[in-house]
């Protein structure tokens, strides 16, 4: 395990009250959270990918994630005054309702179309927020959106030339993508939504104001969906929850499995 | 489903002190493009790289096995060619 080297009072955070403090830990847990359960999700596919090129993408994909998510939750631990809460305990110990994921992100793997639209309509975010992210006041997160976008470039990369591969390829390959495209599009609206945590960090200079970069976002993947040759979904009914904790019926599974060895056999290291 | 596999490519990789692209594997892609994405993803994952060739495999000519005898067995009994019957003097490194 790497330690964040930073000393308490080099952190805008160290002139922080307890109140602000703990939404800052929130706002932590909200963008690695996400991050967090699509590489469990990404993970799944490990040895199951459609072909050994795909399979590995996938997987190293996931592995940028969890990388990303280590970065937050050990900054995340360091802030919070409860030497019980690690980046460990962060993952994998809390409950369902404690975790701030997106709805999107817990989807089914269902099959590759629906596995690259859920990347698809992930990583635009994840890019544009990253982008803004980079200008946070916070030092740490700002240094952690750095590091991570030019991985998340590549993610990108990645899902948008599938999503115009599988659209613009063949007629089953175009239906089977427009359907987990039509599917999942009413996720994304959940991706702008701003907790209290976020108002307030957004208001502090240190959270990204999501609503700013909405409309870029929708620009940004109904070029790609154009150019696939796929309809743009017209329906404007949108689910959210995660971000609140209130999660959908796949949680429960992810959690089980992602949590298993901790639970089981608490403390155990490997 | 189609059992039809994408076309084979070749991979060559240059890692960050070498001088010169290695061949470190093959892949299957469906264009050149993909089998670039597919070769960073398989074959620098763990840092082996800063640069990546791929070419398709139909397009390098391989000798056959079945002339090795005629292709490289002349070589084998000539040790005139090969340069080990020189003093070199102590000052020359790296020969």
């Amino acid at each position: 395990m790497t330690n964040n080297t930073l000393a308490n009072d080099a952190l805008p955070s160290g002139n922080m009250s307890t109140g602000q403090l703990e939404d800052l830990h929130k706002y932590l847990l909200g963008i690695a959270d996400n991050s967090l359960i699509l590489g469990q999700r990404l993970g799944e596919l490990c040895g199951h990918g459609p072909s050994l090129e795909t399979d590995i993408a996938l997987t190293n994909i996931s592995l940028d994630l969890f990388g990303q998510v280590r970065s937050y939750f050990q900054y995340a631990a360091q802030i919070i005054a409860d030497d019980k809460v690690t980046e460990d305990s962060l993952a994998f110990l809390r409950i369902e309702r404690e975790y701030r994921n997106v709805l999107l992100v817990e989807q089914p793997n269902t099959d590759f179309g629906y596995t690259i639209a859920r990347q698809f309509f992930f990583d635009a975010f994840h890019f544009l927020f990253l982008k803004e992210l980079e200008n946070s006041k916070d030092e740490t997160l700002a240094a952690i959106a750095k590091k991570s976008i030019k991985e998340v470039s590549y993610h990108w990369r990645f899902s948008s030339d599938w999503i115009k591969r599988l659209g613009d390829g063949t007629q089953e390959s175009h239906d089977r993508i427009q359907e987990a495209v039509n599917d999942l599009w009413m996720y994304t609206d959940e991706l702008f939504h701003q907790t209290d945590a976020d108002k307030e960090m957004i208001a502090q200079g240190i959270g990204v104001d999501t609503l700013a970069i909405k409309k870029s976002y929708y620009k940004m993947i109904t070029e790609v969906l154009e150019e696939a040759t796929l309809a743009i979904p017209e329906s404007k009914y949108w689910h959210k929850g995660g971000k609140q904790g209130i999660h959908s019926e796949h949680m429960g599974y992810i959690l089980s499995d992602m949590q298993y060895m901790q639970r089981t056999y608490p403390n155990m290291e490997w | 489903m189609s059992k039809k596999n994408w076309p084979l490519w070749e991979v060559f990789v240059r890692s960050k002190n070498g001088l010169e692209h290695r061949h470190c594997g093959s892949l299957h892609a469906a264009d050149a493009e993909m089998a670039m994405s597919n070769a960073r993803d398989v074959y620098t994952r763990r840092s082996e790289g800063v640069s990546i060739w791929v070419v398709e495999s139909s397009n390098i000519l391989a000798s056959n096995p079945e002339n090795n005898g005629e292709m490289f067995e002349p070589a084998a009994d000539k040790v005139y060619r090969h340069p080990t019957f020189y003093d070199l003097p102590d000052e020359v490194k790296h020969m």
